[in-house]
């Protein structure tokens, strides 16, 4: 079963074309990576299929429903099926992370404050937050702390697909593979489809299942094996690069 | 919004069987249905039973579902009930075991913190204190940097004031304008009625020629100026300490201060006065409208009268005020600026901030100039 697909996907920017037809699959259960240079759209084509930004054309289906029309009502009760983590956070913050934790209940759960206040303590535990970090604003948290407050948040409503900007982008290496850890159990504690965009290779590497990049306006989508073979010219130099190079060594390419 | 409508209790079936109560959980055990959920729990008559059994079924509850389970035995736990299941407990449920361990976690949950009456005065008033120092030092250290920027060329900034001079001056000529014809227009009618019955209709155009040019004209338009661009200042600049841009300046080299109140400060002081002609000029227009329409005073007369109640020092007791006034609200409006830490709350209570003090350092001041003028008796 697919938990999104998007078909045809076009999007302008006035003469700037940046999906030409672009084509998305994610099955329910799989960690999905989107890759893509600077520029090439990943953020545009995660708000699309977030229904954030309407495309110009072609559909998203959200475990098989289609969103780019829907109204606002529909739109809403879908948006308590999935969790979304922004690049920088997007931390409220006015908030604790205990109050931006329990944000999304208040507005779609009907919960006593006994509820409200262990279910959010559950999610800090969950993804590894002190429970005085609750108590703290965002301003106070290091970046690390951050991402598992995204995440935390994101988790609020149990939700069975979770959409991940740049889960591990600006965090040393060491707290980065905090994170793939973390990704990784929680993808089996609570059986997570994982969305995410990310250039970080030790992420996809550890995480993912299969691969979409972004080259020529469109998606090519490939499992991880298959995807650093691929001949456009991009990927070979995204994934054999300086850089990749002891993950080509690693997986014997 | 309620998910759930039919309140009949679809979650928990009961059936009480002497000291064993059987509970069997039905229907779906998820975030969304949690909160009934926890109304059928809470609605559980445990006496006269002595042992839970729970039996779970085809139910695969979620995290928040399984937080509701582990309540339903914490509540028959507390009333001494063993608990048992039949079939396997759900894997989620240890794992809520484990995240939120024993009462211990939650305990660290923080309690709102409330002080006593005079503790919190005494805060406030220790921070009002500093809030002062803290300003003043600030004008202090604007004032040091313009005197030195007065001989280096470089550190002017043409550029900068001129797009100050435009935003806060240029964009504001039309409500001033309109702002300061239907005050002169207020000014005239009231005058108008009170002395038409001493049949002194002619000091009407006194009273509008003197009030504008010395006191409204520059007052309204400071107002004006405060709640347009002091809010401006301090939004502007808290954005940019939010993005962490100040302190770009400042690993730059490049001292906030010298870049972005100076330019600021330097822009209004050349606008406001500017803006204040404009106000008295169509403010004595408005006036001559009104006289001209209710009291039939042709024009020639008005300009004539108006020309005569003009003393030597009118104009210039109300102009003088306005570089004033123009560097209080960009100080205030610059300095709550720099002060925005960590939170978009911030921004917006020092932007609320920096236009009720500007406006009300501007009426203090406007208040302590009338004292001196009288006192040197112009």
């Amino acid at each position: 079963m697919l938990a999104v697909e998007a078909r045809g996907i076009v999007n302008r920017f006035g003469a700037q074309v940046v999906h030409d037809h672009l084509d998305l699959e994610v099955r329910s259960g799989e960690a999905f990576g989107i890759v893509g240079g600077s520029g090439s759209g990943k953020s545009v084509l995660l708000r699309t299929v977030l229904g954030l930004h309407r495309p110009n054309e072609g559909e998203v289906r959200m475990f098989g429903t289609e969103i780019t029309h829907l109204g606002d009502r529909a739109l809403r009760a879908l948006k308590a099926d999935y969790g979304v983590t922004f690049q920088a956070g997007a931390l409220f913050s006015s908030l604790t992370v205990l109050q931006n934790v329990q944000l999304p209940m208040l507005e779609h759960l009907d919960l006593s404050a006994r509820a409200l206040d262990e279910l959010a303590l559950l999610k800090l535990q969950l993804v590894g937050l002190p429970a005085d970090a609750g108590a703290k604003y965002p301003a106070q948290l290091s970046g690390g702390m951050i991402k598992r407050a995204a995440l935390a948040r994101a988790l609020a409503l149990d939700p069975k697909l979770l959409f991940l900007d740049e889960p591990t982008a600006g965090l040393d290496p060491i707290s980065a593979a905090a994170i793939d850890d973390l990704l990784i159990r929680l993808r089996q504690e609570l059986s997570l489809t994982i969305v995410m965009i990310t250039h970080d290779l030790d992420t996809i590497f550890r995480n993912c299942d299969r691969v979409g990049v972004i080259v020529d306006r469109k998606l090519v989508t490939d499992s991880l094996a298959g995807i650093v073979d691929h001949p456009h010219p991009w990927i070979q130099s995204y994934f054999h690069g300086e850089r990749a190079r002891r993950f080509g060594v690693a997986h014997g390419t | 919004m309620h998910p759930n409508p039919d309140k009949a209790s679809i979650h928990l079936t009961i059936v009480g069987d002497g000291e064993t109560l059987c509970v069997t959980l039905g229907g779906h055990w998820r975030s969304r249905e949690v909160g009934d959920i926890e109304r059928e729990i809470d609605a559980l008559d445990f006496s006269s039973h002595r042992r839970l059994r729970i039996i779970v079924g085809a139910v695969v509850p979620d995290l928040a579902g399984a937080w509701a389970v582990r309540r339903l035995e914490q509540r028959a736990a507390e009333r001494g009930l063993s608990v048992d299941y039949e079939g396997e407990r759900p894997v989620t449920v240890a794992l809520v075991d484990a995240a939120l361990g024993d009462a211990a976690a939650v305990s660290a949950l923080p309690a709102a913190s409330r002080g006593s009456v005079l503790s919190a005065l005494g805060h406030r008033a220790f921070d009002t204190a500093r809030d002062w120092r803290d300003g003043l030092a600030f004008l202090g250290e604007a004032t040091v940097r313009f005197l030195r920027g007065v001989f280096d060329r470089r550190a002017w900034h043409p550029i900068s004031v001129a797009r100050h001079v435009y935003d806060t001056g240029i964009t504001a000529i039309p409500i001033v304008a309109l702002i300061a014809f239907l005050i002169s227009v207020i000014i005239a009618y009231m005058g108008a009625q009170q002395l038409r019955k001493f049949g002194a209709d002619i000091f009407v155009v006194d009273l509008v020629t003197v009030g504008v040019l010395r006191e409204m004209g520059v007052l309204l338009t400071a107002i004006i100026v405060a709640g347009r661009s002091g809010s401006a200042f301090a939004a502007e600049i808290g954005a940019m300490n939010l993005n962490e841009e100040v302190d770009a300046l400042r690993a730059t080299g490049v001292q906030p201060i010298e870049v972005l109140v100076l330019p600021r400060a330097l822009g209004l002081v050349i606008a406001l006065p500017l803006l204040t002609v404009i106000a008295d000029a169509v403010g004595i227009l408005g006036g001559g409208l009104l006289c001209n329409v209710l009291l039939d005073m042709p024009l020639v007369q008005y300009v004539q009268r108006v020309d005569e109640s003009i003393g030597d020092y009118t104009f210039w007791v109300g102009i003088i005020k306005a570089p004033v006034f123009a560097i209080l609200i960009a100080i205030v409006g610059t300095f709550r600026g720099m002060q925005v830490r960590g939170s978009s709350r911030e921004l917006g209570r020092l932007t609320t901030v920096a236009v009720v003090q500007s406006i009300f350092l501007v009426i203090l001041a406007d208040a302590l100039f009338a004292v001196l003028f009288m006192e040197i008796d112009i």
